[in-house]
């Protein structure tokens, strides 16, 4: 590969903008490339980290000093077959990409982030979840097989009756063992393009708990928002939205609802105001004063329970729905600390933390839980619980105490059981991972990792955090 | 944030990796194993980089990392002469993979061997000054900023002169290899800061430094090399492109440009 490498280096960011690293940025367009940029790395001696479209909320895709893959360009849907739900893509393809390519068949992504942008190279390192966790489990559970290129430039092809102990753990694996080439999935079916949304207040933390399992098994679906700010018996309130998707014969028109015509995020607020601007009219809302408010505000509209339809993408991509809103949040960006904890102890640890927050003064902007349950994967964060993400706000001045709560945040979930999810928290502590992961599946992944890679040229950012 | 597994101030290892709520920055000293390059390594490991430090001997070097590592800091030594310009981009990339990034260079690495009187000539010692404060500049300056305008960020500190201000009797070497420092580092401002890249030059006077002992004659407005590096911070905050240190040199600096060449050419500093 003859290339002016100084002349790749990139300053790359994190999704929240909290995090910048430079690193030697190289385009990846095939498989090949993978190869060379291999070679390239071992004859310098650098590290080498794959990224696709970098929304992680942490160091996952970063690789400061290092050579990073950008997987952008390898965005192709190789075969799609509308009779069976069985698509391949190059590593590169969006879930944008996909979910548009086969909703108007009638299918869907069977798991799906709250963001639309990720690539399914990076859906598949992080082994993400939607707000079907509870019943689908992680996307991990829906690949018919893969193909990924190891660091010595063997092309492996994993299923989960073929390289078992690969596929478990490059699912989940944070791009640490191979680079995915090729994925294949099995989309699910949908008989229209709209969802069934119920939407009702849940006014304490254990009635919020409550009904995200009692309401779970009814529903495809299931998010709660939570009010950080709330104190005492309010404490935990918030609203749940519950989906259920239309069966076949409940939308008499489903080739209409699902051209994508109908499938578009508005793009202005009120039919005026240009969704970009968000951020700019938010920015100073941004405090502790004004965030109090607006979750207030966001309860009190809560309160009417009510039933609606919605598009399959408004529903489940709320953080495209304003695009750029993560800039709101100002210079210093933000960080999102989420926790996965057994149903027994999540109302206790999450009533502590909250509280916690409240006594420090750096109360979560925005609150947002789901209903999980545990998977096969090695690396996983799924337990038969809940989960609760919680956005922070970064500035020079709370960094200090941010990250003094945050120790005493991942103390309560680390005592309660709980779990972390390696896509979003960005202070977790190689120690904090090996007590949740346990010494076990680490040396397992070591053991893997050696196999895989054994000059260890893939190493991101967060693996030197968390594993190293 | 110290690290356990690697001796102190060794070369080997990286930095504990950035969080948003430790955002380290990384930043590269050439020359910095005494006066002012030393204080200004220690002012930013206080303010939170972590640092490679280069310099020709090790040993004061890895002293100052010792130093910076034990009070919380994240310093590593490379032991390196900047005449091997082609040993430079090797070793940069190696610097910038064990930093995990490069934010800002600061080049400080100076030599003074004057000709020893007003009529005495010496080539050697010309030659050495143009290429330590110079050419060695341009070598490390030139990858760095090749990387920094691709990134579009970053920036770049170079340590001149007043003496490069003016062709003077005592030392012509000295004065031209300044005067082609400023020059270099102002084209490379003007071509890096459209690319978001800032290049500050820093023209200090006398400095209480070893290199004091070079300079023939009186030593008005010497400073403490501590208190030029607290001015070089506060200016690379503001982003700023030309400072003197002591800043009253900007304005004896405004005096001597303007004095004219009758008079200048018959005067004996």
């Amino acid at each position: 590969m003859s290339l002016n490498l100084n002349a790749t280096f990139t300053q790359l960011e994190n999704f929240g903008h909290s995090l910048r690293a430079s690193s030697y940025r190289i385009p990846i367009k095939k498989t090949d490339d993978i190869y060379e940029a291999f070679q390239l790395a071992k004859k310098l001696g650098l590290k080498v980290t794959a990224r696709g479209t970098g929304i992680s909320y942490n160091d996952a895709s970063l690789n400061g000093g290092g050579i990073v893959l950008d997987m952008r360009g390898m965005n192709q849907i190789v075969e799609w077959d509308p009779a069976s739900g069985v698509v391949r893509c190059e590593s590169g393809v969006t879930l944008e990409q996909l979910w548009q390519r086969v909703e108007p068949a009638g299918w869907w992504p069977p798991v799906v982030s709250g963001t639309m942008k990720t690539t399914l190279g990076g859906c598949l390192a992080a082994n993400i979840h939607g707000k079907n966790n509870f019943q689908a489990g992680p996307i991990g559970e829906h690949v018919i097989e893969f193909t990924a290129m190891l660091p010595t430039g063997a092309l492996v092809t994993c299923a989960p009756r073929k390289n078992a102990d690969l596929f478990y753990a490059m699912i989940s694996g944070l791009g640490m063992l191979g680079v995915f080439t090729s994925i294949t999935l099995k989309m699910k079916r949908i008989f229209s393009g709209l969802i069934a949304v119920d939407a009702w207040p849940v006014p304490t933390l254990s009635r919020h708990l409550n009904d995200l399992r009692e309401h779970a098994p009814t529903h495809d679906y299931i998010v709660g928002w939570l009010d950080a700010f709330a104190s005492g018996n309010s404490l935990g309130r918030g609203q749940i939205h519950g989906a259920r998707q239309l069966k076949e014969g409940e939308d008499p028109n489903p080739k209409n609802t699902e051209s994508l015509l109908n499938q578009q995020l508005p793009d202005r607020f009120f039919g005026v105001v240009p969704k970009s601007m968000l951020h700019f009219f938010m920015k100073p809302l941004m405090n502790n004063v004004g965030m109090g408010f607006v979750n207030i505000g966001r309860y009190l509209l809560a309160l009417r329970a009510h039933t609606f339809r919605q598009s399959h993408d408004e529903f489940h991509f709320l953080l495209d729905y304003a695009p750029g809103w993560e800039r709101s949040f100002g210079r210093g960006g933000l960080i999102q600390y989420q926790s996965f904890l057994p149903k027994e102890t999540a109302e206790d640890a999450w009533r502590e933390m909250i509280q916690c927050s409240h006594r420090v003064g750096l109360p979560s902007y925005l609150g947002v839980t789901k209903r999980h349950r545990p998977d096969k994967f090695l690396l996983t964060h799924g337990v038969d619980g809940f989960s609760l993400a919680l956005d922070f706000k970064v500035t020079d001045s709370n960094r200090p105490k941010l990250s003094a709560m945050l120790q005493e945040f991942d103390r309560i979930v680390l005592d309660a059981g709980g779990r972390f999810y390696f896509a979003k928290n960005s202070e977790t502590s190689a120690e904090s991972t090996r007590r949740f992961l346990g010494d076990a599946a680490i040396a397992k992944f070591k053991k893997l990792k050696k196999r895989c890679d054994p000059q260890g040229l893939l190493e991101s950012d967060l693996y030197r955090r968390l594993f190293t | 944030m110290s690290e356990q597994s690697t001796p102190i101030g060794s070369t080997q290892g990286k930095p504990a990796p950035a969080t948003p709520l430790n955002p380290r920055r990384r930043g590269l000293i050439i020359g910095a194993s005494a006066g002012l390059g030393a204080e200004l390594a220690r002012k930013l490991a206080r303010e939170g980089y972590s640092l490679a430090l280069l310099a020709r001997g090790k040993d004061k070097l890895d002293a100052l990392c010792l130093e910076i590592n034990s009070q919380g800091g994240n310093a590593h030594s490379y032991a390196h002469n900047v005449t091997d310009f082609d040993k430079v981009p090797a070793l940069l990339q190696t610097i910038v993979a064990n930093l995990g990034g490069l934010d800002l260079v600061i080049y400080v690495a100076s030599v003074n061997n004057p000709p020893g009187g007003i009529d005495k000539f010496n080539f050697e010692n010309d030659r050495a000054m143009i290429e330590v404060n110079l050419i060695g500049a341009m070598a490390w300056l030139t990858p760095v900023a090749e990387m920094f305008q691709s990134a579009k960020a970053g920036q770049i500190v170079g340590i001149s002169s007043v003496a490069g201000d003016r062709g003077r009797v005592g030392n012509p070497g000295y004065n031209t290899s300044k005067a082609g420092l400023t020059t270099y580092l102002e084209a490379l401002r003007n071509r890096l800061t459209r690319h978001g890249v800032n290049v500050l030059t820093v023209k200090p006077g006398f400095m209480k430094t070893e290199m004091l002992k070079a300079a023939p004659g009186p030593t008005p407005f010497a400073i403490e090399p501590s208190v030029a590096a607290d001015h070089i911070v506060k200016a690379m905050k503001k982003r700023k492109q030309v400072i003197y240190t002591a800043p009253i040199w900007r304005w004896i600096m405004l005096v001597i440009q303007h004095v004219p060449s009758f008079i200048f050419r018959r005067l004996s500093f």
